[in-house]
């Protein structure tokens, strides 16, 4: 079993029976707050991750300074019948075979090139750009989404909860993937207007949106659950009794309550959307040529496995490493605020 | 109870009559062009389009298209808009396969997900148990569309090991080949699950490792052993259990639609992904239902089962 000592290296084996024990022994009045901070600084396993997922995503800002730097090149640039020289030799980046060069490790081409002759490395990374733009910009809408139906929900009951939470359970029957696939496809070949909110076809805010509610009934549900049994506290009432509206209440004294499961499950549902940007993509419902994403990437490299490998494993080793990263980061943020909290996702 | 029960099968109908009511919306309200047209082919004369839309009610209201292809979902007659073939033939022919890597992988990662789960527990804190958890969050971190992908190239192409994707039925290559077919893509399936599983039951394990009843059988006396396997595993193996008939669903419902993709299996999740490709609404629609009723029916059946065991979900 695991020992104190040993708790500070590893990221879950915390007994919740040890930090309960380690919750009593902090000073009296230190705040929860505080006490995860406390607990998160002592992880440095989850904090080393959650470092390597800064650098992905500074990375990824920095492509276009890798692109015009060191590639000298954009990431739609096509150059199928050019040559590159490489050590004084001159090669063909895509060779009449059409299959395209491999990583050269120079500057130009520095993991090879597509079919189309396209720098990888620059639609590398480019395509993470895209790709964390929509996972965390799809987790931003569940989080808000998914917020507000479950404080609707939980606190006005009656009718409104009826009709809310009826539709979560047509949500909840929804094959994800199949919907997200069906809503892709259709949404992306004219666009859609839906009031104020337009989406052209072919934009990235299309597979933003998909994802960002397919994941709401996930999250909603928790947080109805958990404006259900605050509503009856006794802060709550008294609130109420001081003459409060509900708009109020639910923002004021509610909202505060519900930070810590929204801290809990925003890194793990960040994770999970770009897994899910990723599979959409693949099935050519997501990121939409010549734009690049992971999952997209992968799914144009899977054609040529066995003559240029690279193009597959590239995108799948820089996916699994920030799904990793923001799996293991939350996780220490789950074992450090809410050791018990249940959390259930799927892509 | 019967009460419950009845509660819960009308619920059912309603969801999934709001699916299909939503699934058929997605198409017909979203503009994606014009399906006579698109059936029609290039060199058409406005009088063939005409005739296909009249032939396949595209004229009537909304409302009477969604009752055709119901009416045509329910009694059998639905055909596919791009090669005129029955919608349930097809899907007739895939449901044994999505099955076949739906059901093995399944048991799959439930075995290894209980037995690493319950080693890491017992070892909890020691090097094997960090490995084993390490690896399970790798394993949480892949796309399984590029784990299979990967293991097709080196253990399939390179090695020669493994076939190179496609499924053989039983009768035609017997059970041996059946099975050399199948083994990449239940692992590729499974190493999501087998990652979530054996975590899920390392910390059921560790929370309940402490109750008043746990202690109560050793102060009894009995081996460790036996308190693991009698008293400890057994109550952590209920919320798994459940959880499993849950993600079974998932799977059969489209979870396998990448990994039948990947592999080539033919299945209802890569009939599903060509008819999306193709803009082709039946077969999409009736896939995205039966999905749906596997979900609901196995959600419900949960819930019941759940009842049963535990009255206090009745009341609530």
């Amino acid at each position: 079993m695991a020992s104190t000592d040993s708790a500070a290296t590893d990221f879950s084996d915390d007994l919740p029976a040890e930090l309960a024990a380690e919750e009593r022994r902090a000073p009296a009045g230190t705040g929860p707050w505080r006490i995860a901070l406390r607990r998160l600084r002592r992880n440095k396993v989850a904090l080393a991750f959650g470092v390597l997922f800064l650098a992905l995503v500074a990375v990824s800002l920095a492509a276009p300074i890798w692109a015009e730097e060191v590639a000298h090149t954009t990431p739609y640039q096509n150059r199928i019948a050019d040559t590159i020289t490489i050590d004084g030799e001159e090669r063909n980046i895509v060779e009449f075979d059409g299959v395209p060069i491999g990583p050269t490790w120079h500057g130009e081409y520095f993991l090879g090139a597509d079919r189309n002759g396209r720098d990888v490395m620059v639609r590398l990374l480019y395509g993470g750009r895209n790709s964390l733009l929509i996972g965390i910009g799809a987790s931003i809408i569940t989080m808000v989404l998914a917020t507000l139906l479950g404080l609707l929900s939980g606190y006005f009951g009656g009718w409104l909860d009826w009709v809310i939470s009826r539709c979560f359970d047509v949500m909840w029957a929804f094959p994800v993937i199949l919907l997200g696939v069906a809503l892709g496809v259709s949404l992306n070949i004219s666009g859609i207007t839906i009031g104020p909110l337009e989406l052209e076809s072919g934009s990235l805010w299309i597979p933003t949106v998909i994802i960002g509610i397919a994941y709401v009934v996930y999250l909603a549900r928790p947080i109805r659950g958990q404006v259900l049994a605050l509503r009856e506290k006794e802060f709550v009432e008294a609130a109420r009794a001081q003459g409060m509206g509900p708009w109020r209440i639910m923002l004021t004294e509610l909202l505060p309550n519900l930070a810590s499961t929204l801290l809990v499950f925003f890194p793990l549902i960040v994770a999970n959307a770009i897994l899910l940007e990723a599979a959409l993509s693949f099935l050519g419902a997501g990121v939409q040529p010549p734009e690049p994403s992971w999952g997209l990437m992968i799914s144009e490299g899977i054609e040529f496995l066995t003559s240029a490998p690279h193009l597959t494993i590239a995108p799948g080793i820089m996916l699994v490493l920030t799904v990793l990263a923001l799996n293991i980061f939350g996780e220490g943020v789950r074992d450090a605020l809410d050791p018990r909290a249940k959390i259930r996702l799927e892509h | 109870m019967a009460r419950f029960v009845v509660r819960r099968l009308v619920g059912m109908v309603l969801v999934l009559f709001a699916v299909s009511v939503l699934t058929f919306l997605i198409f017909n309200v979203i503009p994606n062009g014009d399906p006579a047209v698109r059936m029609a082919g290039k060199n058409s004369t406005p009088a063939q389009i005409e005739q296909i839309r009249k032939e396949w009610h595209f004229d009537e209201s909304l409302p009477q298209q969604y009752l055709f292809m119901m009416k045509q979902i329910f009694t059998g007659k639905l055909v596919s808009y791009s090669d005129q073939t029955n919608v349930w033939e097809q899907i007739r022919m895939g449901l044994p396969r999505t099955f076949a890597l739906g059901i093995g992988a399944a048991i799959l990662w439930m075995t290894l997900g209980i037995l690493l789960g319950l080693y890491s527990a017992v070892k909890a804190g020691r090097i094997s148990d960090r490995v084993l958890t390490v690896l399970a969050l790798i394993g949480i971190s892949m796309p399984v569309f590029w784990v299979g992908a990967l293991m097709n190239y080196y253990l399939g192409y390179k090695l020669e090991w493994f076939p190179n994707g496609g499924y053989v039925e039983i009768s035609e290559g017997g059970i041996g080949e059946w099975l050399y077919h199948l083994i990449l893509p239940w692992t590729a399936l499974a190493i999501l699950f087998i990652g979530v599983y054996s975590r899920i039951l390392r910390s059921n394990i560790l929370d309940t490792i402490n109750d008043d009843y746990v202690r109560t059988a050793r102060a009894k006396g009995i081996s460790e052993r036996r308190v693991m396997t009698r008293h400890v595993l057994r109550n952590s193996l209920i919320p798994i259990v459940t959880l499993w008939g849950l993600d079974f669903g998932l799977v059969i419902a489209g979870g396998a639609v990448l990994t039948e993709s990947v592999f080539d299996l033919q299945g209802v999740g890569q009939y599903f992904a060509e008819a999306i490709g193709r803009l082709d609404v039946p077969p999409v629609m009736a896939v995205t239902l039966l999905g749906a009723v596997f979900i609901v029916v196995l959600n419900t059946v949960v819930d019941i089962v759940y009842a049963v065991l535990d009255p206090r979900i009745r009341l609530g």
